[in-house]
């Protein structure tokens, strides 16, 4: 759990982040969003004292992290960023071998924890711990990144911009990733984001920062639904506001009994997904798989979209 | 192409081995450079102590001046020494532009005569590219790479050792090569105030008018200048490669 509490940074004349008050849970995910400039990744950046809060106190786990030499405090906190920053001239094996090697683990506690990340991200250990970081296409190398940023098991994962290099692809399947790791793991992750999409992706709450102050900090369908007047209104009131709504909704959440013409659509899909297949389909009811008879109807997705 | 490299540096080795160990085999091309009977090969000492003695007097400068060049660049890249840049660099532009001769003409009054004086000229006049290059390696090193390296729990000491100056390194040595040739060239000039090397047999050719002898301790000179810059060339390259900047 993290609870940042009244925390202030001045660079000089500039207030970077205004008193911001948030608690983190713990294994959840909390994504900072806002434009360049917001105080996001400052913000994030406290959080493992690399810029230290003018005032106000931040808690990992009920502990003051004030009271941490800030290199032992970044060692127990995973960190992961944009363009990766894999050390080029260290192996994979050796870059993910980092913090226990600061940390002091001996050899083959080491190699195994290096053999275990390297299957958990989909890399197979005698193909990739010995190669280079250039030798690794863009998306290797954040799984590489984001496996660092674990090797010493932390509770904690800060993340500033970490698919901001990837192409729309491998970034949507960097997402999915990150979700499976975080559920299994239970870990707690801060990400920083300029993409509101990310944000709703990925967040179980999200904040919106602007000019340095929070704006509101809530879950993605409340944020969508209700969002504070001002920035955060601008931000998520464009035209495909129900579109994001619908894709954090579930196609079990609105199917309904009944039967239904073509190829089903899975449960676990999201509704924005079977909105799409009605409209492609030029339907207005999909059967939905499993056992027992059901399909979605587009009057029930209309009545997820909108303001509720 | 690759060939032709190979073949020249084998020519400028087995040009360079015949001069120190079998000078005998040029008396054909030196005899017509000398007058009135002069000796034709150099035989006021052998050529192979002389030259050991030329390597260990560039090796022993560039040692010195190298740590020290090392030791500033790295001090003034530091949030620390920032602020003694421009005087290091006002330090190490005047040993550059102090001509060598000036710094024995100096130096000798106060040292006496010998290898010191000459060490203190060609420490002063190799500290400029090692040292820039050191500033300039140590500053080309990703913000990112240093960003994580800080983000991991690397301290100023272990970011330094671990990360900034192996990934420096190709720079720095190509600085330290520039430096090694050109004092390899200035250390003749020792042997005005007594310091052993290969200039003592230029100088015996200058004050004899045997151009024989000039044409051997000059040529011997290059060929040594030629072969370590290329070797140093080779180092630098496998040290890119370990950096991981170069593909493949």
């Amino acid at each position: 759990m993290i609870d940042v509490e009244g925390v202030t940074r001045r660079f000089g004349a500039v207030t970077a982040v205004d008193d911001v008050s948030l608690t983190v849970e713990r294994g959840t995910i909390a994504v900072l969003v806002g434009t360049s400039g917001s105080g996001k990744s400052t913000l994030l950046r406290m959080i493992n004292r690399l810029i230290e809060p003018s005032t106000g106190t931040i808690r990992v786990d009920g502990r003051d992290t004030a009271t941490l030499p800030g290199e032992a405090l970044r060692r127990g906190i995973g960190y992961a960023i944009q363009g990766h920053g894999l050390f080029p001239h260290w192996t994979v094996a050796r870059n993910i071998a980092t913090v226990p090697m600061l940390q002091g683990w001996d050899k083959p506690r080491i190699d195994r924890r290096v053999e275990d990340l390297l299957v958990l991200f989909d890399l197979d250990p005698a193909i990739f711990a010995a190669k280079f970081p250039h030798q690794l296409s863009g998306g290797q190398q954040q799984r590489v990144g984001v496996a660092r940023a674990l090797a010493a098991e932390p509770a904690v994962l800060l993340m500033d911009e970490p698919f901001g290099a990837l192409d729309p692809i491998i970034r949507a399947k960097a997402q999915e990733d990150l979700i499976a790791i975080q559920r299994r793991l239970g870990i707690t992750i801060v990400l920083v984001t300029h993409d509101m999409e990310e944000a709703i992706q990925l967040g179980d709450r999200i904040a919106v920062m602007d000019g340095g102050r929070l704006q509101q900090y809530a879950t993605p369908a409340e944020i969508l639904a209700h969002p504070a007047p001002g920035f955060v209104e601008r931000l998520v009131g464009g035209s495909d506001r129900p579109f994001r709504l619908l894709s954090l909704a579930r196609v079990e959440d609105a199917a309904e009994t009944g039967t239904a013409q073509g190829d089903a659509i899975a449960p676990t899909a999201s509704l924005r997904d079977a909105l799409a297949a009605l409209l492609w389909r030029g339907t207005d009811s999909l059967p939905v798989a499993g056992t027992a008879p059901r399909h979605i109807t587009l009057k029930a997705i209309l009545g997820q979209a909108g303001r509720r | 192409m690759r060939q032709a490299a190979l073949i020249a540096r084998l020519a400028a080795l087995t040009t360079l081995l015949a001069l120190l160990f079998v000078p005998e085999l040029f008396r054909g091309i030196l005899e017509p450079l000398t007058e009135n009977g002069a000796p034709a090969i150099y035989n006021q000492g052998s050529l192979l102590q002389l030259t050991l003695a030329h390597l260990a007097l560039v090796a022993a400068a560039t040692a010195i001046g190298g740590l020290a060049a090392l030791a500033m660049g790295i001090f003034v890249t530091r949030p620390a020494g920032a602020e003694f840049l421009p005087l290091s660099r006002s330090i190490v532009n005047i040993g550059q532009t102090f001509p060598p001769v000036a710094v024995l003409a100096l130096a000798v009054p106060a040292v006496g005569f010998g290898v010191t004086p000459t060490l203190i000229a060609l420490v002063l006049y190799g500290l400029l590219p090692i040292f820039e290059n050191t500033i300039t390696g140590l500053r080309e090193v990703p913000e990112t790479t240093i960003e994580a390296a800080r983000g991991m729990g690397m301290g100023g000491w272990r970011r330094l050792a671990l990360v900034e100056l192996p990934l420096a390194l190709p720079v720095i040595l190509a600085g330290l090569r520039l430096s090694v040739v050109v004092n390899l060239g200035t250390a003749t000039i020792g042997s005005t105030v007594a310091a052993k090397g290969l200039g003592e047999v230029i100088i015996a050719g200058l004050q004899t008018s045997n151009t024989a002898f000039i044409l051997q301790g000059g040529v011997i000179v290059a060929l040594l200048a030629v072969l370590i810059y290329d070797g140093l060339g080779a180092i630098e390259r496998i040290a890119a490669r370990r950096a991981g900047r170069s593909a493949g």
